[in-house]
């Protein structure tokens, strides 16, 4: 088949969508960075791509609170083509990196279905600012998420102010756990994660159950707050000098190769 | 039109934060202990709801439905005025109104795309305090609450019923008489009309518009001001300057120079000098003409680099100040050539220590702590939300810094072969791109060429502005997309003088004609002279052919930016000014530019006498030693920066291969930062800065000189390629009117030239800011001025052919071998190990250049074999430090023998701390140890074997017999990382 085709989407203030058109060329894609007005003016586009993906970055400078706004406008103008995306006859992907996952987080597709109340938000960070840091994440094993397809672990950079994720309620929590949706952990270098949130720097953020990401029910839709397109390279590794052999590739390529592959 | 407040607090199952943090900062401020807050953000919304879409706004649009409640009312309402705890006094703090404040501008245009009515918005902080005495409360409010500059505070209920959106504006052009004032009046009318030019500028003023045979009007007047300004023209630099120094063997006032341009001659002159030597190998682009030095960088790209101050902003408003401050510099890249892609920033500052007694602080001064946290806050939002990676910089600590801090911001860009130079077409548009103007910033260029004193706040409030990064990424995204298409023939950026000074320069070779009606406002209101003057943020420049003008605006509607044709570049070599189609201000461009007279200066340098430094045998031993690395490392210049770092995205773009924090933990201090710009490219660049204002207590020109060693040997130790290294150069200085302070500046320059040519390393941009002291009177009514130490800030872009051949600090494998490169020479004055034992004299640290040429080119050579694991650079706390921290960072120790150190100098303590320049710290691959050493004899640089890596975590350092250091590595580790844990 021929390589699938990614919309990148872009809206004021977003800054990760070279980057990220770049990591799934590498791995095969062919990504296109699309503004959102564009989308808004003719959401047939859509049509196009087998992939959408909301890159990092501040959409509209997070003003209000983070990803708020883009989800209001997507919200209010984009509604068909988000339920398209999801719906449960498509078996197109979502992808949601960082402000992406906040977006998508407000749009209610993570932790909710599109236009159910979400049962989670993404909040401040417990120590109240932005962290940029390496962090070790762990795959729930239950999880069906295509984009995680035969990762254990990872290790990956997280850059945010917002990420705290927060259950509406422990029985939500519980919920989306059973339902593997609890998809990506914050664990410590053994892979390991809690019920309850790790200590700082291991869960850099206070998230509930060490939540760094989440997936939709059908595992094709899903966000995470670090940032996969920030080591396709072995010098993105915070101590790759340390190494006597230079890997191939950074961890954070496979996610994008999962993509791809799920079209093949 | 109804008013509704909608006040967001923290659900219950939530903590309150904010509440929390600014309890805790009143603590820290010494204002009071134990105050509990309760928070709650705001916002007043005007507009055409009833309240049930107030209520669904509040709900869908402002507060997230988990994590946070909302009272909404009518603003005025009893509801609003309700204690939700047991904190009775209510505090609003609202922006002034002028003030930019984005999250209002983006709530409401969020509302208008809703279907909502809503006319305008704006955000409020609300705080709810327990009942304090009416002094504590206002020192409070003040000090910990609010900022005068750009905020108020209202105590109790908001009393509120619309909100001011500003006034018309009824056109009347002011001629002001000027030819007859006598000197007296002239000093009056410069001073009182913010415009701080000298006596003779302003006779040359009188005089011209006397030739004319008419008065001036106050656009035409404040032209000449800006474009006149120190902070503009660089006056005193550029111009002639007598100057007398110390004699090449000490004499006083041995040397004497004359300058007609003191940087043309100084450092412009060592650059020329440099690309005449390089002759077809001469790799710099565009250097001290445009926004930004260009140099090469590979077949297809450029790269360039400008570092900028906003000290005075900052000062003020320091989280205002330092984001714009950030804001200009990235327009520095976008404005240079056809407009280069920001790919890093980077920043340094200079603040007084953290725990000054709140009680000491002169009136008019912010508390220390209270500038640190807004410095640091506003870079962290406006390079994040840029979307620019914050890679590299440097905090320096001295008390001398408390009225005036500095604030550094650096940008590098990346711009194709090709788009390095532009030109101004006649008849091509004027077009105004980005952001609205408003009536802030007024006045920048003027107050930042003056002296701060107790009285800016209130004098110049409306120089200080807040950012809107958002802006400018749209702006940038915008440009890159028109540049890329041809959409225009030049480009500048909108910075200090506004209007007024981008267009200036831009027609300076040809003329225009500028239609100020018809510059997009924020507001109504504004006079044409405020439109001209405006410095508000996020605006550039463009000239664009009218065939390309609907192409242009076409693109910048889809992306949401504004465009807008403000006049018109015509060949009459004449800056005419209209508003409404009336003349307001026609000059030649002649006399704008050229007709300032010179400032001529005298400037005298003698560098303090040299003293001795005796080290007390106490001092000496090992216990001592110790006590002494744990100082320093203690110290807040050495400390671990890692509070500012993690705040900042040092990886955004993709490009990230040395990041600031280094090692196995992430937590090590990496001399430079290094980035790939292209992400399908092995090429890097290298960043990197030199700082040491203690040394400048001694002399000037070993200060500057220590300076460039630093930031070179910061590059050189990450890999970079010192043939191909570019500086910059960023004098912030006292009152260079005195001849003293000047003489320490010109002394400094010269310092510059000459290193710069005996490196091979040439300056390609650079910048000045000048009168960096702050005046008040004390309690016993004398005038007090404290006047920042000589400031020289190098910063170093470098070059690496393949990342992969780049090293870090952290010591790698034990069994590795340990050498220092260089020699260690007597130099404990002005060293960290003087400044924590409190000692004085001694000789500061000096350059040999040839000697460091030959060290820079053999550490490279060195690191291209890969034989170098772990490499890092020896300064403050010289030996001591660098061994402590390359442990710490791999979690590793070291055993060393420093005898062969020890016989350079006086023995063990001056080899531990000595701070002499030009060397390095390497680890080198056991098996490769021969070669090493090979290498640096056949180049003739001292290479000192001293040890080995060992996995135990213990630093033990002996001379010979004797031990004369050991320190457990993770406790120095947890000494370094504590005073700046934030």
């Amino acid at each position: 088949m021929a390589a699938p085709r990614v919309l990148i989407l872009r809206a004021p203030g977003t800054n990760c969508d070279e980057e990220t058109a770049y990591a799934f060329q590498l791995a095969g894609a062919q990504a296109e960075r699309v503004h959102v007005n564009r989308l808004i003016e003719n959401p047939a586009l859509a049509a196009r791509y087998q992939i959408l993906c909301v890159p990092g970055g501040f959409s509209y400078g997070d003003d209000i609170a983070a990803g708020r706004i883009l989800a209001g406008r997507m919200q209010r103008h984009l509604a068909p083509m988000l339920q398209d995306f999801c719906g449960e006859n498509d078996d197109r992907l979502m992808l949601g990196i960082c402000n992406g996952m906040q977006v998508l987080m407000r749009l209610g597709v993570l932790a909710g279905g599109v236009g159910e109340e979400s049962a989670g938000t993404l909040t401040w960070n417990e120590h109240g600012r932005f962290e940029d840091r390496w962090v070790h994440l762990k795959v729930d094993p239950q999880s069906s998420c295509v984009f995680l397809k035969d990762i254990d672990q990872m290790y990956l950079p997280m850059a945010h102010a917002e990420g705290r994720f927060v259950a509406a309620s422990a029985e939500a929590l519980q919920r989306l756990e059973q339902q593997g949706r609890l998809a990506l952990r914050y664990c410590d270098p053994a892979g390991r994660y809690g019920s309850q949130p790790s200590a700082f720097p291991i869960n850099p953020n206070g998230s509930d159950a060490d939540v760094a990401g989440v997936c939709d029910a059908s595992g094709r839709v899903f966000g995470l707050m670090p940032h996969p397109e920030r080591f396709i390279d072995p010098t993105h590794h915070p101590f790759w000098t340390r190494r006597e052999e230079s890997s191939e590739a950074g961890e954070g390529l496979k996610m994008f190769q999962n993509a791809v592959d799920y079209f093949s | 039109m109804p008013l509704w407040q909608i006040d967001i607090y923290p659900a219950e199952t939530q903590a309150d934060r904010d509440g929390q943090r600014i309890s805790e900062e009143i603590h820290e401020l010494g204002l009071a202990d134990d105050v509990q807050v309760t928070f709650a953000r705001g916002y007043l919304v005007q507009g055409d709801l009833n309240y049930e879409a107030a209520q669904t706004m509040a709900q869908t649009m402002l507060a997230d439905p988990i994590t946070e409640r909302t009272v909404v009312a009518l603003a005025g309402q009893d509801t609003l005025n309700e204690p939700p705890g047991d904190q009775a006094t209510l505090v609003y703090v609202l922006p002034k109104p002028g003030v930019m404040d984005p999250v209002a501008m983006s709530t409401q245009a969020a509302a208008r795309d809703a279907g909502l009515a809503v006319d305008s918005v704006r955000t409020i902080r609300k705080y709810w305090l327990p009942e304090l005495e009416p002094q504590r409360l206002e020192q409070i409010c003040r000090r910990a609450l609010s900022n005068d500059a750009i905020e108020q505070v209202v105590v109790g209920p908001l009393e509120m019923d619309q909100l001011d959106v500003g006034s018309g504006y009824e056109f009347e052009k002011i001629v002001v008489p000027i030819r007859e004032l006598d000197d007296a009046a002239l000093e009056h009318l410069s001073q009182s009309g913010q415009l701080y030019l000298t006596l003779v500028e302003m006779q040359t003023i009188a005089a011209h518009f006397r030739e004319l045979g008419r008065d001036p009007t106050d656009i035409e007047l404040e032209s000449i001001a800006q474009t006149w300004s120190e902070h503009c023209s660089h006056k005193t630099l550029a111009g002639r300057i007598a100057y007398r120094g110390p004699g090449p063997d000490g004499q006083a006032e041995g040397d004497r120079r004359q300058y007609d341009n003191m940087l043309k001659e100084t450092i412009f002159a060592a650059t020329e000098q440099i690309r005449k030597t390089l002759g077809d190998g001469d790799w710099c682009v565009s250097v001290f003409k445009d926004n930004a030095g260009v140099v090469t960088f590979d077949d297809q790209y450029h790269a360039c680099f400008k570092v900028e101050t906003h000290n005075h902003p900052s000062a003020l408003e320091p989280y205002g100040g330092a984001n714009t401050g950030i804001g200009g510099v990235i327009r520095d890249p976008l404005g240079t050539g056809m407009g280069a892609k920001p790919v890093c920033n980077t920043d340094v500052f200079c603040f007084a220590p953290p725990d000054t007694d709140p009680a000491s602080l002169p009136p008019g001064v912010l508390h220390p702590r209270r500038v640190i946290k807004g410095v640091v806050e506003g870079v962290r939002d406006y390079g994040n939300r840029m979307g620019i990676p914050t890679v590299n910089g440097a905090v320096y600590f001295d008390r001398r810094y408390l009225g005036n801090p500095l604030v550094y911001c650096g940008n590098a860009g990346i711009i194709p072969v090709g788009m390095e130079d532009k030109q101004v077409q006649p008849d091509d548009y004027i077009v105004a791109l980005g952001g609205r103007t408003g009536r802030d910033g007024i006045h920048g260029a003027t107050f930042s060429s003056a002296e701060l004193t107790s009285e800016s706040e209130s004098l110049s409030g409306g120089a200080v502005q807040i950012g809107n990064a958002i802006t400018e990424k749209m702006v940038a995204d915008v440009l890159l997309q028109a540049r890329d298409a041809g959409l225009y023939n030049a480009v500048t950026d909108c910075g200090a003088g506004g209007f007024s000074s981008a267009v200036g320069e831009m027609g300076e070779e040809i003329g225009a004609e500028v239609w100020l009606e018809k510059a997009p406002l924020k507001y109504e209101g504004l006079s044409y002279t405020e439109i001209w003057i405006s410095e508000a943020q996020e605006r550039m420049v463009l000239s664009v052919p009218a065939d390309k003008w609907d192409r242009l605006r076409e693109l910048a509607e889809s992306e949401g930016v504004e465009a807008t044709v403000i006049g018109k570049f015509v060949p009459t070599g004449r800056l005419q000014l209209q508003y409404d189609g009336e003349t307001v201000g026609d000059l030649s461009m002649q006399f704008l530019h050229d007709g300032r007279p010179p400032v001529i200066r005298d400037a005298v340098y003698h560098p303090a006498p040299e003293s001795e430094l005796a080290i007390a045998p106490e001092l000496s031993s090992a216990e001592a030693h110790r006590k002494t690395l744990e100082k320093i490392l203690g110290s807040l210049n050495v400390a671990s920066k890692h509070w500012v770092i993690r705040q900042y995205d040092h990886e955004v773009q993709g490009g990230s291969v040395v990041k600031p924090l280094v090692g196995p933990l992430c937590d090590g201090p990496g001399d430079a930062a290094v980035v790939r710009p292209r992400l399908e490219s092995r090429r890097g660049l290298v960043f990197s800065c030199g700082m040491n204002p203690h040394y400048g207590d001694f002399d000037t020109y070993h200060m500057a000189t220590s300076a460039i060693d630093e930031a070179v040997r910061n590059a050189v130790a990450v890999g970079a390629d010192p043939q191909r290294l570019a500086i910059l150069d960023n004098f912030c200085w006292g009152y260079t009117d005195r001849a003293e302070t000047l003489g320490s500046l010109v002394r400094a320059a010269i310092a510059c030239q000459d290193l710069a040519v005996a490196l091979g390393t040439p300056f390609i941009s650079g910048k000045d800011s000048l009168n960096n002291e702050f005046s008040y009177v004390d309690e016993s009514g004398e005038k007090q001025t404290i006047s920042i130490p000589p400031s020289l800030l190098i910063s170093a872009m470098g070059q690496v052919a393949d990342v992969r051949n780049c090293v870090t600090m952290d010591l790698k494998k034990p069994g590795n071998r340990v050498y220092l490169i260089g020699d260690t020479y007597r130099e404990l004055g002005g060293s960290h190990f003087a400044l924590v034992r409190e000692l004085a004299g001694g000789h500061v640290p000096q350059v040999h250049a040839q000697q460091a040429a030959k060290t820079f080119a053999a550490v490279h050579a060195a690191i291209q074999t890969g034989a170098v694991r772990a490499c890092h650079d020896l300064s403050e706390g010289g030996l001591a430090v660098a061994a402590a921290e390359m442990a710490f960072a791999g979690a590793a120790g070291m055993e060393l023998d420093i005898a062969a150190v020890a016989e350079q100098v006086s023995g063990a303590t001056e080899a531990l701390f000595s701070e002499s320049n030009t060397r390095f710290l390497i680890e080198v691959r056991a098996d490769s140890a021969g070669a090493f050493e090979a290498q640096f004899a056949d180049a003739g640089v001292t290479c000192l074997p001293l040890g080995t890596v060992t996995a135990k975590e213990t630093l033990t350092v002996r001379a010979g017999e004797d031990l004369v250091l050991q320190a457990e590595t993770q406790r120095l580790k947890a000494i370094w990382q504590s005073p700046l844990d934030w």
